[in-house]
C-alpha cells in the first residue's frame, strides 16, 4: 500500500530460514522508535503489534493521520513512558507498512509478490525482528511488551531468545490458537478469496482490489474483538440517521453502519493479502507443539520475568488461555505475575482506555525498571 | 502487624524462595523483600489488592488458594506463608495440604479464636466476637472456618504435620508455645505462629 511515505526502514542482508523450508534475504523490515537509548542500552523496549498494526505505535499514524495504535499505552506521560524508555515497533514481515510482505515489489518482474510470497510464521516475524534488535546494537532489552499476536510474538521471542529480554508482558493472548480463532481466520480468509477481484493474490497486476472480501473480513473480525455488552450498551438497536425500518438492505441500525464504516476505512490501509498472510500466521502458532507438547519447556531457559494480563470480557483470547501460559511458567519456577483485567470492551480492552490496565501496566513496568536497575547497583 | 510480620521474617532463611498466599496488598511481601529475600512471591484472589501489588513491582498471581495452588510443582517454595488466611477457606484442611506439597517448609499464622477477649464476648455478651483482629459481623464475615491455637496444635499432631517452631503473640509481647502451656497460651494470645512441615 502507501508506497510513497518515508518509513524508516532496514534491510535485512542475513538469510533467514523460514518455517516453511524456503530461505529469504535482502529483505526489508520497517520499523520505528520513539523516545531515546540512554548510554547503557538498557531502556529499550519492543514492542510487538497485532494482526492489523504497524510500527507507528504512538503519535500520529503518517498514512492514516490517525493516533498510534497504541497511544493510550505508549508516549510521553504514558504507561510506557517514553520520556524514560526507548520504544521500538517493526512491522511484522507478511505486512504491508513496508516490512517484507505481499505487497512488497518484486524488483525483477516489477509488480508485487502477491501470493507468490512464502507463508510466514509467527515465529518467522520474530526472527526477522531479532534482526533490528542486532542492528540498533541493543544487547538486552527491558521489555517485549505486545497484545493479542503481539503477545504471541512476546512468548516466541523469549523462547527463541531466552536471555535478550529482561521482561515479557503477553497481553490478551494465547500461546496455541484454538479452534475458534481459526474458524474466524477462516471466514475472513474465505471472504477475501471469494472476492472476484482477488485473480489469485494477484490483484495489483490487474489494478484492482477486493476491498469488499477484505472489508467483510474485518467487520466479521471487529466483532469478536468487542464484547456483547459492550456492543449492546453502545448500539443496542438504535437505528442509523432514521426513525423507522427501511423494510431493505440499507444499514438500518447504528451496528450495521458502524461495521460498514469500519470495513471501508480498513481496506484503504490494508492489504488482502497481508489480511491472509498474517491470520494463517496466527492459526499456525502453536508454541507448546514446538516444545513436544509441553509448552513449559519453551521457557525453561529463560531468566526473563513474566507479566500476564487478560481480560474479563474477552472471549476471543480469554483467561482461560492466557492462565495456560502462567500455569506452564509457575510449573517451572520461573518469576510470573498474572492479574485479569476488569473490563467490558472485550479483546480489544488491551487497544482502548481502561483505566486499571493503564495504570496496572505503567506502574509494574516503572517499579520493575527501578528494581532491576537497583539490583544491578 | 508489623509484629507478625517480623516474627515470620525471623523464621526465614536469607535469600530462601517464598511464596505468600493470599498476600493481600503486598505489606509483608514488601517487608520481606526488603528484609530477608528478594525471591517472594504472591498468590492473592481479589483483583484489586492483585493490582495493587502488581503497582509496586511485586510478582503477584491472581488465583485461588484452593485450587491455583496444583500449578506449582512439589517443593518449589523454601517457605509458603498463610498469614491470617487459613480460616477463610471453604477446605483448610486442603489448603494445608496443598502448601505442604509447594513449600519445603509452610508458615501458618491463625488469629486465635480462644483468645479470652474473643470467649468473653461469647460468654457474656451472647453474641459472636467482634475484635480488633476480627472485624466482622457474622453475617459479613469472610472467616468460615475460626479456630484455636489448641485446635490448630491438635490438628497438626493428628496428621502427622511436624511443628518446627510455635510462636503465640499478645499485642508485641512474644511466646513460644510447647505442650505443657498450651491452655494458657490459647486463652492468652492473640495470634499462634506455626512453622510446619509434612
Amino acid at each position: 500500500m502507501n508506497k510513497n511515505i518515508d518509513t524508516k526502514k532496514i534491510i535485512i542482508s542475513n538469510p533467514l530460514k523460514l518455517d516453511c523450508g524456503k530461505e529469504i534475504n535482502n529483505f526489508p523490515i520497517a520499523y520505528e522508535t520513539y523516545g531515546e537509548l540512554n548510554s547503557e542500552k538498557s531502556n529499550a523496549i519492543l514492542v510487538f503489534h497485532a494482526l492489523t498494526g504497524d510500527q507507528y505505535v504512538s503519535g500520529k499514524n503518517p498514512i492514516t493521520n490517525k493516533d498510534g495504535w497504541w497511544s493510550y499505552v505508549v508516549g510521553e506521560n504514558k504507561p510506557i513512558d517514553t520520556n524514560k524508555f526507548f520504544v521500538i515497533c517493526a512491522n511484522v514481515i507478511g505486512g504491508c507498512m513496508g516490512s517484507y510482505g505481499p505487497s512488497t515489489i518484486n524488483e525483477s518482474t516489477g509488480k508485487q509478490i502477491g501470493t507468490d510470497f512464502p507463508i510466514i510464521t509467527i515465529n518467522d516475524m520474530v526472527n526477522a525482528q531479532y534482526e533490528l534488535i542486532k542492528y540498533l546494537e541493543i544487547e538486552k532489552l527491558f521489555a517485549v511488551v505486545g497484545g493479542s499476536m503481539g503477545g504471541m510474538q512476546v512468548l516466541q521471542f523469549v523462547a527463541n531468545f531466552p536471555d535478550k529480554a529482561k521482561l515479557a508482558i503477553p497481553i490478551a493472548c494465547t500461546s496455541s490458537h484454538s479452534a475458534q480463532n481459526i474458524a474466524f481466520n477462516e471466514l475472513g480468509r474465505q471472504a477475501i478469496m471469494a472476492d472476484s477481484k482477488w485473480e489469485n493474490g494477484f490483484y495489483s497486476n490487474y489494478k484492482l482490489n477486493p476491498d469488499k472480501g477484505l472489508a467483510v473480513a474485518r467487520m466479521a473480525a471487529h466483532i469478536t474483538y468487542l464484547s456483547e455488552k459492550g456492543l449492546q450498551e453502545k448500539f443496542g438497536r438504535k437505528l442509523q440517521d432514521r426513525d423507522s425500518l427501511r423494510y431493505g438492505f440499507e444499514a438500518d441500525f447504528q451496528i450495521e453502519s458502524y461495521l460498514r464504516y469500519q470495513g471501508s476505512v480498513f481496506v484503504d490501509r490494508f492489504d488482502a493479502n497481508s489480511y491472509l498472510y498474517i491470520t494463517r500466521a496466527m492459526d499456525y502458532f502453536d508454541l507448546s507443539k514446538q516444545y513436544k507438547g509441553n509448552l513449559s519447556d519453551a521457557f525453561k531457559e529463560t531468566k526473563t520475568k513474566f507479566f500476564v494480563i487478560s481480560f474479563t470480557s474477552d472471549w476471543l483470547y480469554p483467561t482461560s488461555e492466557n492462565r495456560e501460559i502462567v500455569i506452564a511458567l509457575n510449573s517451572i519456577g520461573a518469576d510470573v505475575g498474572f492479574v485479569e483485567i476488569e473490563s467490558d470492551k472485550g479483546h480489544d480492552s488491551f487497544l482502548l482506555d481502561v483505566p486499571s490496565f493503564l495504570k496496572t501496566l505503567g506502574d509494574y513496568i516503572n517499579s520493575t525498571y527501578k528494581v532491576i536497575n537497583e539490583r544491578r547497583i | 502487624m508489623k509484629e507478625e510480620f517480623r516474627i515470620i521474617s525471623n523464621l526465614i532463611e536469607e535469600n530462601t524462595r517464598v511464596l505468600d498466599v493470599g498476600c493481600g496488598n503486598g505489606d509483608l511481601m514488601k517487608f520481606l523483600q526488603e528484609n530477608k529475600t528478594k525471591d517472594i512471591r504472591g498468590l492473592e484472589i481479589s483483583k484489586k489488592k492483585v493490582q495493587n501489588c502488581l503497582s509496586k513491582g511485586l510478582t503477584v498471581i491472581e488465583g485461588n488458594a484452593e485450587s491455583d495452588l496444583k500449578q506449582f510443582p512439589k517443593s518449589s517454595f523454601d517457605y509458603v506463608i498463610l498469614s491470617q488466611t487459613l480460616q477463610a477457606f471453604l477446605n483448610p484442611e486442603l489448603v494445608i495440604n496443598e502448601l505442604l506439597k509447594v513449600g519445603k517448609k509452610v508458615i501458618v499464622t491463625i488469629p486465635n479464636f480462644g483468645y479470652w477477649r474473643v470467649r468473653l464476648q461469647l460468654l457474656f455478651k451472647g453474641t459472636m466476637p467482634v475484635t480488633e483482629n476480627l472485624p466482622h459481623e457474622w453475617y459479613n464475615t469472610p472467616n468460615l472456618h475460626m479456630c484455636t491455637i489448641k485446635d490448630f496444635y491438635n490438628f497438626c499432631s493428628s496428621k502427622n504435620i511436624k511443628i518446627f517452631k510455635s510462636i503465640a503473640l499478645k499485642k508485641s509481647r512474644i511466646s513460644e508455645i510447647n505442650k505443657s502451656n498450651l491452655n494458657y497460651k490459647n486463652l492468652d494470645s492473640h495470634l499462634g505462629i506455626f512453622l510446619i512441615e509434612s
